[in-house]
Parts: structure tokens; C-alpha cells; sequence
């Protein structure tokens, strides 16, 4: 077995609070550069708040309290002179349910280029070829190439997913955070998205919280289970699927509770 | 056999629980049934009646041979008391009306839809509250009391700031009709922004999209129906409204050829003249005439009103 990869996303001890309850406790992770790592655990468990604490998106909501560190690339994010707007650029994110804008395919792609480029910098060629190259790695481009200007909202389900991952795409992201990302999708749809996971992985770190303990296991390097809001633990997968050293985890994947 | 048996005794003991309902519960559903039932098609009625009786007073006037269609809408030559030669041509009001809604509009869209955006998007949600009930306050100011401050502290300030020989003009009407219009742009526009889904504004903001560009990358785009809806219900308002402007605009009949100059409003008009225009005389029908040429703008700028929030449901 070769080297395992080094730490991309680190967190130490990160406590956060929705005003009085406390949702994460005590968190300490390393997150591997380059492979999957996926979050599971039992619903209300603060998977998905630890997800949306990795691009500080929780902040929305005025009542979230957050103590503690997350590294990233060996960066605070936490720190005062961090600047959100090019923290979200490093890490994108899926949503549970595909989210592209009511614009069409062609600006949904280019929306992040636009945003983090002063107005009149961007060339229409190289609009293009952005639009190109990210339709092309997440398998749209044969189906859309001639339909860039229908509204993203009319397309498949399943076709919105994968757009909405080419939209991170261009802005070259070290990390894509993916919350659910096939909750909403069927079979074939669900399929997609994995195959799509295993072509961008290596290039990008990705972090995918998921209910299905199934496709946690097949569709990611390592797991870190979770429950009411504490990290309970954390390995490579197969290990936390046929190992799994906390009596607690063992009675969650065997399906005592959840 | 038995199932045989059984079927029949469900069937009846379902009959026998209808029979039991009392009579009178089962009238009195019907008669709520026609009850609301009436509620819901006599604003049809309504309408249809309103429409039919103006037109009706109209009528006769618009079919007589002393009057001419076109130099009722094209003439700027309003004289319906003249002794030798009367005269009804109602340009100079169409003009006026248009003047200063257009003021109005050019006042309270930018002021209405940045507002709506402030208090969707920017504000806490304390001040948010107190805002939107502000906001409908200020909705609920009879439009008299709107003439009166026109007439009064508008037009002195107007006087004093544009030195124009009178400050009951456009500029005063446009400036309280769009006082007036401000809270319909901004409550309609605030729901429409509100309708937005919260997945849109989350997809830019990961995007590390700041507040302003997701203003007007994200919400101004997937919100433009509904707040083309609210401008135009805004327009609507400024179109039909009478009191205020027939108090604030100075009552001039003649085309404007600046915003300080007085106009007449079609409203204004119908509200100033149809007390004094003997019943059923040319002169009582062409105001008549007027309410039907109101009856058609309104009607056009609240479909197209209609037509741009059907736009957002198909979405």
C-alpha cells in the first residue's frame, strides 16, 4: 500500500452552536488530500453542519456560533483576513437537491467565473472554452453542447446534478463538499454521480455526506460516522465497514439504530 | 356465500349512516355550497356591471353625429361649456395622466424595488417586521390626506426650491403619486422576492457570490416577473388615482411641455365636472366616455400585470 496522502482539510476541536444547542462537539479530523472521504451517521448526527462549517455557508443563519479551527491547506479559515468570497472559490459545494440557477446551461457554467472576475475581463473565447472543459469532464457536453442556452431548470434531474458540479469546476477548486448530492436522484442518476465522483477525485478532495451507508461504501476511500454531533469514528472504509472499532459504529452499520 | 353475505350488509349500514344525517345538515351544505359559490362569480358580475353602466351613460354620445371619436382622443381642445362651439378633446389629459404617472414611476420604481430589496435581503429580521408594517401604514393614508400635503407643503417647497410660478404641476403630482405607489412596489416586490427558492440564493452564495452580486446575478433574474408585477400594479394605482392628483396637479388643461408645468389628469377631470354637468347632456356623457378610456388603460396595464405572474408560476 503506497504512502496514504497528506491532510488537505484539517479541523481542531471545532465546537458550534445553533444559539443554544450545541450541534458539533469537539471535532478533531484530518481530511486526505485527493480521495473521497464520506460522513455518515443517523439523521439530526451534525454531518451536514460540519459539511456547510467547511465553507462557513452555516454563517447565513446570524445565530451560529462557531469556536475552534478548520485548515485548509494549512490556512485557518477561521481567521479574521479570510476572505469568504475566495474560500467558497477553493470549496464548492453540491446541494441535496440540484440547485442550478434560472438561467441558461452556458451562464450557470461561467456564473463563478463572472462573480470572481471584474466586469469586462473575461473573453467571450475564454467563456467558451471554460463552458467546454467543465461540460466535458462531468459528461454533458455530447448531450448539451447544442442546447447551451436552454434554461438550466428544464433539464433531468440528473442532468441538473452534474451541471451543478460543472459549475465549480472552472473556478478550480481544491475541495467539492457534497451534501446528499443523490438523495434526489434514482438508480441511474445515483450511478452517475458516483462514476462522476471517481473521474474528478485525485484532482479535487471531496468530502460527500450521505444517509445510504451502501454508497458510503462504495463509493468512498475513507468514512467518518458521526452521532449528536460528536466524531465517533473515523478510517479507511472498508475498515469502519467490516472493523469497526466502537461498539456504537458496529451497532449503526449493523442497523440497531438510525 | 359469506363474502356474498357480508357485501350487501357494509352496503347498508354505509346507506344507513348517510340517512341518518339530518336534513337540515344537508341543506344547509348546499345552501353554503351556493353561498360562497355566489361570492366567487359576482365579482364577475361586478365588473360586467360596472363596465356595462358606464358604457351604457357613453353610449349614446359615441354613436350621435355632433361627436367625432377622433377629436375626442386626438384634440387637446377641451371646451365642454362653450356656448357657440363645445368642443371635447381630451389629449391634453391623456397627456397630463401619462406625465405624471410616467414621474411618478420614474420616482417610486427605483426608490419602491430598492426598498423591496433591502428589506427581503439586507435587514434584520426585527426591523424587517417593523418596516413592513411602516411600509403598510403608509398604504393606508387616505389619498385626500395625500392631495392635502401636496397642496399644501409640496407645493410651497416646490415653489421655493424650483422658483416655478406655481407649485401644484407634475412635479408635485408625480412626486405624491409616487408616495403613493411606493408601498404596492414594494410589499408585491418584496413577495416576489420572497418566492424565490432559498437553494438559489445558497448556490451563489458557495459560489462566493457577495450580497450585491447575488442581488442582481441571481435574485433580480429569477425574481423579474414578479416585480414587472408589482411596477405595473404600481403603474395601475398611479393611473386610476384621483383626489390626490386633482389636488396636487393644478388643473390645466394643455399639453406639459416641462415637469413644472400644471396639467389636468383624466381622473382629475372626470371628478372636478361630473357634479356640474347637467345629467344626461353631451357633456355628462363624454366624462362618461372618459371613465370608459380609463376602464381600457387600467384594464390593459393589469393584464399585462396578470400575464407577468402567470410568467413565474410556469416557472
Amino acid at each position: 500500500m503506497s504512502e496514504p496522502p497528506p491532510p488537505c482539510l484539517t479541523t481542531r476541536d471545532l465546537n458550534l452552536w445553533y444559539a443554544k444547542f450545541q450541534a458539533l462537539i469537539n471535532v478533531t479530523l484530518d481530511i486526505r488530500h485527493g480521495i473521497i472521504t464520506s460522513l455518515i451517521g443517523p439523521s439530526g448526527c451534525g454531518k451536514t453542519t460540519l459539511l456547510r462549517c467547511f465553507n462557513r455557508v452555516n454563517e447565513r443563519y446570524g445565530y451560529v456560533t462557531t469556536t475552534g479551527e478548520i485548515r485548509i491547506l494549512n490556512k485557518n479559515i477561521y481567521d479574521p483576513d479570510v476572505s469568504l468570497v475566495e474560500l467558497r472559490k477553493s470549496v464548492g459545494m453540491v446541494f441535496q437537491r440540484p440547485n442550478p440557477l434560472p438561467i441558461s446551461v452556458y451562464e450557470n457554467v461561467v456564473f463563478g467565473l463572472r462573480i470572481h472576475h471584474p466586469r469586462g475581463t473575461l473573453t467571450r473565447p475564454e467563456m467558451d472554452d471554460a463552458v467546454e472543459r467543465a461540460l466535458t469532464e462531468v459528461g454533458l457536453w455530447k448531450d448539451l453542447k447544442d442546447h447551451l442556452d436552454r434554461k438550466a431548470t428544464t433539464l433531468q434531474l440528473e442532468q441538473q446534478q452534474k451541471l451543478c458540479i460543472a459549475r465549480l469546476l472552472p473556478l478550480k477548486p481544491e475541495v467539492i463538499l457534497m451534501d446528499e448530492p443523490c438523495s434526489a436522484l434514482d438508480v441511474e442518476g445515483t450511478r452517475a454521480i458516483e462514476e462522476l465522483m471517481f473521474a474528478l477525485k485525485g484532482r479535487y478532495t471531496i468530502v460527500i455526506v450521505t444517509h445510504n451507508m451502501a454508497q458510503a461504501r462504495r463509493a468512498s476511500d475513507e468514512c467518518i460516522f458521526m452521532l449528536l454531533g460528536e466524531l465517533i469514528e473515523h478510517s479507511r472504509t472498508e475498515d469502519l465497514f467490516l472493523n469497526p472499532k466502537n461498539p456504537r459504529t458496529a451497532e449503526y452499520i449493523e442497523g440497531r439504530y438510525g | 356465500m359469506s363474502a356474498g353475505d357480508t357485501q350487501p350488509a357494509a352496503q347498508f349500514s354505509f346507506a344507513v349512516r348517510h340517512a341518518k344525517r339530518p336534513a337540515w345538515a344537508l341543506i344547509g351544505e348546499r345552501l353554503l355550497t351556493a353561498l360562497i359559490y355566489a361570492c366567487g362569480i359576482s365579482a364577475i358580475f361586478f365588473v360586467l356591471s360596472i363596465f356595462v353602466f358606464v358604457f351604457k351613460e357613453a353610449a349614446p354620445v359615441l354613436f350621435s353625429d355632433r361627436f367625432d371619436l377622433r377629436q375626442f382622443l386626438f384634440s387637446e381642445q377641451w371646451y365642454p361649456t362653450s356656448e357657440i362651439n363645445k368642443r371635447y378633446g381630451v389629449l391634453a389629459m391623456t397627456a397630463g395622466t401619462f406625465s405624471v404617472t410616467a414621474l411618478a414611476m420614474a420616482i417610486a420604481v427605483p426608490f419602491g424595488l430598492g426598498a423591496a430589496i433591502y428589506v427581503s435581503e439586507f435587514c434584520g429580521p426585527r426591523l424587517k417586521e417593523t418596516l413592513k408594517i411602516i411600509i403598510e401604514l403608509l398604504a393606508a393614508i387616505p389619498s385626500v390626506v395625500w392631495g392635502f400635503i401636496g397642496l399644501t407643503v409640496m407645493s410651497k417647497l416646490i415653489v421655493q426650491f424650483t422658483g416655478a410660478p406655481v407649485g401644484v404641476n407634475i412635479l408635485n403630482g408625480g412626486i405624491i403619486l409616487a408616495l403613493m405607489s411606493v408601498p404596492i412596489i414594494v410589499s408585491i416586490g418584496e413577495d416576489a422576492l420572497k418566492a424565490v427558492p432559498d437553494s438559489y440564493r445558497e448556490a451563489g452564495i458557495a459560489l462566493g457570490a457577495t450580497r450585491w452580486q447575488l442581488v442582481w446575478r441571481v435574485l433580480l433574474p429569477a425574481a423579474k416577473n414578479g416585480l414587472l408585477a408589482a411596477v405595473l400594479l404600481g403603474v395601475g394605482r398611479a393611473v386610476g388615482e384621483t383626489m390626490a392628483v386633482l389636488m396636487a396637479t393644478g388643473h390645466a388643461v394643455k399639453i406639459p411641455h416641462s415637469i413644472l408645468d400644471s396639467v389636468r389628469t383624466l381622473t382629475a377631470n372626470i371628478a372636478a365636472e361630473l357634479g356640474e354637468a347637467p345629467a344626461d347632456s353631451d357633456h355628462y356623457r363624454v366624462l362618461f366616455l372618459i371613465g370608459v378610456l380609463l376602464f381600457t388603460i387600467t384594464f390593459f396595464v393589469n393584464l399585462a400585470a396578470d400575464m407577468a405572474v402567470r410568467g413565474i408560476r410556469k416557472k
